[in-house]
């Protein structure tokens, strides 16, 4: 069954998430036509609720909602009654009241997007519960997936939460979108298509970088391990987090040797605020040790990958020559990103209809 | 009826503010008695929290005075040490007197902390003798750890020209700081950042050796990792004077809860492991830690219904806190009591007024205690300003039915009367 929110992206499930990578191949297809646009989602209404800044996430959510023929309602914190103190709990339940079956959430804090899911599902409980008709709700519709409860039953499901980056913690589109470039890119490049749904068995990825501070690394171990992958985590200490007990990975502090022998290399954006933090000594030393300089890229072996979720800092993670090789696929992420999100939102408010048309 | 020296079966006859008898088989004291019924219950000196925040001044919309002494009391405490961090900080005689002049009238007895520095800024040292000439008995900057090494050991050798206690809330902020919750396995999965039990340690071990060093009394608040356990447990043996709390939330809720995300269970310390929570419940048993404390904290309902990072932390616990400890800890009845009640008595210094024993011409400052009463905890139902219990749904076992503060039933049957 799918999930009523995508919050972290083990909702989904090895299965739920080939399913995704299989709905965004056609929504790759549907960005090719002249006019790339179907009407899924017509009649919906995707509200994008970023309360930290991100441009490109944003973007992509809203090209990939506007490409569905869903309604877009934008609100960022920076032009937001936030700055007239309505706090997030009413900023949410007021768009709510706006009618929207899907939010986009970005916070700046872990754990947002989860707490919103509660006020919507208690606040739909509640109306359910004062309702019209006598229907006795029997309220507390707990958590995703509750089949009980009369206004289950009776009516449509509340809206939808999907987690597009919160704090530390996850940011599930990424990490799927991540999962489809490697998957269609080694397709697309060495021609063998790996049996289903570990589309990733056997590969051997490296995740460089600010690991402890980074969501799109706990959404990507979860997901690349999810679909067979071997994950080796690349950082200094300081740059891990206090425990990796439980975590299906390696750890390297070796960045050559780590480098030979991936499959896929996935550079992580650094911070210049890490150093005031005393988690690194300098921006050089970082380059030096942990950086995708072109000298380490001579080490990559030939059907390597090399990924980064952007905004890229060339000269700092990876050096501009390497960004811009063929074994770079970061604008391939990037064009992956709305064919992706455009199947998460279908997957999640679609009503089962034919995609095409 | 229980108290330090033992248990019994007997009716206590109340005149005035004092216990006039305690015998089986008491018939009444005449006309206009009033008779509270206290069959299967326990009968025992009021609970003394050591530990709450009661808000005032500065933050009545979280609780008052009046509102807390409410609650504390239908959680069967006649006496609570009411925490210096109010706005402004309870660091000057002016504010203890306004603290003393609001809690009359109140249905317990409230005793201001005072603050160890001036502002709890942690640099200039308030005014402990004047504070002290008005009753003040503990000094702490709760809510902040005093950072400075120096200023702690000049409070310290100060305070014992006094006579009076220096608490201190044990953290050291350059390595808590700027973390939510227990920093570990769980913080690492959840991405937010953490406060390792390590910083409690730290601090633990730094007031211990300042403690030894200067002969003062010490009083540590709301323990809640086994490293610190372990350090008091060491400088007991050695001797140093020092006592220790543990709040309800930390014997009986792990890190875990933070899982939701629900701001309600953000506090510092933050709740840790089940290990810790072993190790605490030892310290109890083995007698190195002296008190069950609340750290009652109320916050309205805004200051919790936001980012985990922006949440207040604190959570209240004047009327679970007994539910918890006799329901469940699986100690018995007379070391609850000894933990919530004559021992925190002492180290507020209100031996003789609270705390018992239960003996004729004593303070007749009492509560009746259901053992065996279940109920629910309905978080609406709370009579403290503030909901933001950790425990709503919770079902306890054992509860307060009457509690008698200076002589006068303030809870009969589990209502407050005033």
């Amino acid at each position: 069954m799918t999930p009523q929110h995508l919050l972290s992206v083990a909702d989904l499930g090895p299965e739920g998430i080939d399913e995704v990578l299989r709905l965004a191949d056609t929504f790759v297809e549907v960005g090719r036509r002249p006019i790339p646009r179907v009407p899924a989602l017509r009649g919906k209404t995707v509200a994008s609720a970023f309360f930290e800044d991100s441009t490109r996430t944003r973007l992509s959510f809203e090209a990939a909602a506007k490409r569905l023929s869903a309604d877009v309602m934008t609100f960022t914190s920076s032009s937001s009654s936030l700055n007239k103190g309505e706090s997030l709990r009413d900023t949410v339940l007021t768009l709510e009241a706006m009618g929207v079956d899907a939010f986009v959430i970005r916070h700046s804090c872990a754990g947002v997007p989860a707490q919103v899911a509660g006020w919507l599902e208690s606040a739909g409980a509640a109306s359910a519960a004062a309702g019209p008709g006598g229907a006795g709700g029997t309220g507390g519709t707990s958590g995703a997936g509750g089949a009980g409860g009369a206004s289950a039953v009776t009516g449509p499901r509340g809206a939808s939460v999907l987690n597009a980056g919160d704090g530390a913690h996850e940011h599930p589109t990424q990490a799927l979108l991540d999962c489809f470039t490697i998957s269609r890119e080694r397709e697309r490049r060495f021609g063998h298509s790996p049996a289903r749904p570990a589309v990733l068995s056997g590969l051997r990825i490296a995740i460089v970088g600010d690991i402890r501070h980074s969501r799109v690394a706990r959404s990507n171990v979860i997901a690349f391990s999810t679909l067979g992958a071997s994950v080796t985590l690349v950082a200094p200490p300081t740059l891990l987090p206090p425990s990796l007990c439980g975590w299906p990975v390696e750890v390297s502090h070796d960045m050559d040797g780590v480098v030979a022998k991936s499959d896929v290399v996935y550079l992580l954006r650094l911070q210049s605020e890490r150093m005031n933090e005393q988690f690194l000594p300098s921006l050089r030393e970082y380059t030096a040790t942990f950086g995708l300089t072109a000298e380490r890229a001579r080490l990559l072996g030939p059907s390597a990958l090399v990924m980064h979720p952007g905004p890229v800092r060339r000269g700092i993670e990876i050096a501009a020559e390497v960004a811009d090789s063929p074994c770079s696929v970061i604008t391939t992420q990037v064009a992956n990103g709305v064919a992706v999100r455009m199947a998460v939102l279908y997957l999640l408010l679609g009503s089962g209809a034919q995609v095409g048309a | 009826m229980v108290d330090a020296s033992g248990s019994r079966r007997a009716d206590v006859l109340v005149k005035g503010e004092v216990v006039a008898a305690v015998e089986p088989g008491l018939s009444g004291g005449g006309h206009g008695t009033v008779v509270l019924d206290a069959a299967g219950c326990i009968v025992a000196p009021g609970l003394v929290d050591l530990h709450a925040h009661l808000r005032e001044p500065g933050a009545e919309e979280a609780e008052t005075i009046e509102t807390g002494a409410r609650a504390a009391a239908l959680g069967g405490y006649t006496a609570i040490v009411a925490m210096p961090n109010t706005q402004p900080a309870t660091d000057s005689a002016a504010v203890v007197r306004q603290v003393l002049d609001l809690a009359k009238g109140a249905c317990c007895d409230v005793r201001p902390a005072g603050a160890i520095t001036v502002g709890r800024e942690g640099r200039l040292l308030a005014p402990m003798a004047e504070m002290a000439a008005l009753g003040v008995r503990i000094f702490t900057d709760d809510g902040n750890c005093v950072q400075d090494a120096s200023v702690m050991r000049r409070a310290l050798e100060y305070a014992s020209g006094l006579g009076v206690v220096i608490a201190d809330h044990c953290e050291e902020p350059a390595l808590a700081g700027a973390g939510w919750m227990n920093e570990g396995e769980l913080s690492s999965l959840l991405g937010l950042p953490g406060r390792p039990a390590v910083s409690e340690e730290i601090v633990v071990r730094r007031d211990l050796a300042l403690a030894r060093l200067t002969g003062a009394r010490l009083h540590l608040l709301h323990l809640s990792c086994a490293l610190a356990v372990a350090a008091v447990r060491e400088a007991r043996a050695e001797g140093v004077a020092v006592t220790a709390e543990v709040a309800p939330h930390h014997l009986v809720l792990t890190e875990e809860a933070v899982g939701s995300y629900d701001p309600v269970f953000k506090v510092n310390p933050p709740l840790r492991t089940a290990s810790d929570l072993v190790a605490l419940l030892a310290g109890l048993v083995d007698g190195t830690i002296d008190a069950i404390a609340t750290d009652h904290a109320p916050h309205p309902l805004e200051a919790k219904q936001v980012a985990f990072s922006e949440a207040a932390p604190g959570m209240v616990g004047l009327e679970t806190a007994l539910g918890i400890a006799l329901g469940e800890l699986g100690l018995p009845a007379e070391r609850v009591l000894a933990l919530m009640s004559w021992q925190p008595a002492a180290i507020a210094g209100l031996a003789g007024f609270h705390g018992g024993p239960v003996a004729p011409g004593a303070p007749a400052n009492l509560c009746v205690i259901d053992p065996s009463r279940r109920w629910k905890v309905v978080a609406a139902a709370l009579a403290s300003r503030s909901h933001n219990t950790p425990f709503a749904g919770r079902e306890l076992t054992g509860k307060v039915r009457h509690t008698i503060f200076a002589g006068e039933p303030v809870v009969i049957a589990e209502e407050a009367q005033r």
